[in-house]
């Protein structure tokens, strides 16, 4: 495909399974595309400069920045947002353990987090503490100082795996003592 | 970002064709960089050109025991195939020690090795002031902070250094960068590849602008695991090299055959040391070798009034990196 400066492109994206037209310029990023023209503002802006992480969604199932990929080289890819991580059977088991272990605070990076996190689980179902360390690196997060985010994917890992490890009732959010 | 045209092609014949036709258009290939660049105008191209749908994404054996690592395959599908891996540890450990996994997902090993500076006076056009981005208007890194620039071989014009890890592990393995052009293609050793600043830091490499880059080629490597990627930076994961060393060695029963270092972080280009490679060769493994080797690297060092420490801090970065090549950690 070709496309003039500054003039529109009909662009036919699939977004978390569906098959969706959308006109944009070329210059847009993916970005904005899914957040100004697609209105699916679950992914975030931030550093703008692939430094934060808070812009990754899944492309052909791969974690990418959506900050820095034009929105034109997403036809014919796959491209899956946190709006599509929750399924019709209800919640992905990740963002369960990362709500019962309050694992988001003001919440800004967890989309990217879980995210990227799907993709680890699904290439590697029993990840150790270094591997899910190591996958979440190019992620920020300015609030849980992390050792919760890692936790929420251990718990959701263990979960997936079958395996009965509930952590105590005390440390899920919003218990009552 | 400043409005440009755009246009996806499929084959390196058509790529080239089309950037010969556009002065000043680019390619496209993970963004990284490029799209950076452009979002702060320190790039202006009127058109770009996209080349991720050229079938260039292949790591292969070659005949000669080498292997070819395609320009358009990722640095996380290049680090982690079992053939790098394997073979070229080095290799893998320099680009796993690079960016984070997402970006590695998305940047190539062709854009990898024309990623620009990260000199931040070059990265933002508030100062006006870098011959790199307009040529002739001076160098603001040269009285301004430059604690994070070259210490060798750089020039009054320009004292940036290139920030590729994985250049500095394909400098030691003496890769090759294969390239086509408008008349077909040619080699480039990858110590010829990239350029010093002299008097026109604005030309990064000796890649024309109508050539494109279709693989890198590696040598078969003697070196296999007695080689180590060192990477001193100011944090664990996500920070470019203030110094590195790749360092491999050709070990026989305690006697060094023969043996590659190559520096990061320290000048416009991946700098090999092949003085300090001839002081290490027919040696036996020592530290007190290595020492020597280590002085006679960075024998050329001119560092400025801010990186001075990074004069010491390779010495015994390559000291640390040749111990753990050597197997002597
Ligand atoms: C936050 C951040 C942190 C980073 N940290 C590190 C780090 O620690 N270590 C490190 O080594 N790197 C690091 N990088 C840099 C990263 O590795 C490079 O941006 C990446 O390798 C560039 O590859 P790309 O495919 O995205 O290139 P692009 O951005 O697509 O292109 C870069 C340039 O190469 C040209 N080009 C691309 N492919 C070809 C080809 N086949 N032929 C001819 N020209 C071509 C383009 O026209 C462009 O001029 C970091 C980047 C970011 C954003
Ligand atoms: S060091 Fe080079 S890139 Fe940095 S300001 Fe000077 S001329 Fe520009
Ligand atoms: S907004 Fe994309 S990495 Fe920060
Ligand atoms: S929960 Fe606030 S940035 Fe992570």
């Amino acid at each position: 495909m070709t496309s003039k400066k500054s003039q529109k492109s009909l662009v036919e994206l699939r977004i978390n399974g569906e098959t969706i037209e959308v006109a944009f310029a070329p210059h847009k990023t993916l970005l904005e595309v899914l957040r100004e023209d697609l209105a699916l503002t679950g992914t975030k802006h931030g550093c703008e400069l692939g430094e934060c992480g808070t812009c990754a969604v899944l492309v052909d199932g791969l974690p990418v920045l959506s900050c820095l990929v034009l929105g034109l080289e997403a036809e014919g890819r796959e491209v899956t947002t946190i709006e599509g991580m929750a399924t019709a059977a209800g919640l992905h088991p990740l963002q369960d353990a990362f709500a019962d272990l309050g694992a988001a605070q003001c919440g800004y990076c967890s989309p990217a987090f879980l995210l990227v996190a799907k993709e680890l689980l699904e290439v590697n179902p029993s990840p150790n503490r270094d591997e899910i360390r190591e996958a979440l690196s190019g992620n920020l997060c300015r609030c849980t100082g992390y050792i919760k985010i890692y936790e929420a994917v251990e718990l959701a890992a263990a979960r997936m795996r079958g395996e009965a490890v509930e952590p105590a009732t005390e440390s899920i959010y919003g218990f009552e003592v | 970002m400043n409005p440009f045209e755009y246009q996806q092609v499929d084959e390196p014949a058509t790529a080239v064709d089309a950037i010969s036709r556009w002065r000043g258009s680019k390619f496209l290939a993970g963004g990284t960089n490029l799209i950076d660049l452009m979002k702060n105008t320190v790039e202006q191209p009127p058109k770009l050109i996209d080349i991720n749908h050229i079938p260039l994404r292949g790591i292969e054996q070659t005949p000669d025991g080498g292997v070819k690592l395609g320009a358009l395959a990722r640095n996380s599908d290049t680090a982690n195939h079992p053939l790098i891996r394997k073979n070229y540890p080095l290799l893998s450990q320099a680009i796993l020690s690079g960016a984070s996994p997402q970006l590695r997902n998305m940047a190539t090993n062709g854009g990898n090795l024309l990623q620009r500076t990260r000199c931040p006076y070059f990265m933002d056009p508030a100062f006006s002031r870098c011959n790199k981005r307009t040529p002739g208007s001076g160098c603001s890194a040269l009285e301004g902070f430059h604690e994070n620039h070259a210490i060798l071989g750089a020039s009054d014009q320009c004292i940036a250094t290139h920030p590729s890890d994985m250049c500095v592990a394909l400098a030691a393995l003496e890769a090759k960068v294969r390239v086509r052009g408008p008349k077909g293609e040619r080699i480039i050793a990858i110590g010829d590849f990239h350029r010093l600043p002299g008097t026109t830091p604005q030309i990064d490499t000796t890649l024309m602008p109508d050539e494109l880059i279709v693989s890198i080629d590696l040598p078969p490597s003697p070196y296999g695991s007695h080689s180590h990627y060192l990477k001193i930076r100011e944090r664990t994961s996500y920070a470019f090299a203030l110094v590195s060393v790749a360092a491999a060695i050709d070990v026989d029963s305690g006697w060094i055959r023969g043996a590659r270092l190559a520096l990061g972080g320290v000048a416009h280009k991946p700098w090999r040391v092949e003085a300090a490679e001839a002081a290490l060769a027919g040696q036996k493994l020592s530290i007190s070798l290595f020492e020597q080797a280590a002085s006679r690297a960075l024998s050329g060092a001119r560092p400025r009034r801010d990186n001075t420490y990074k004069v010491e801090m390779a010495k015994r970065a390559i000291i640390r990196a040749l111990t753990i090549a050597g197997g002597l950690a």
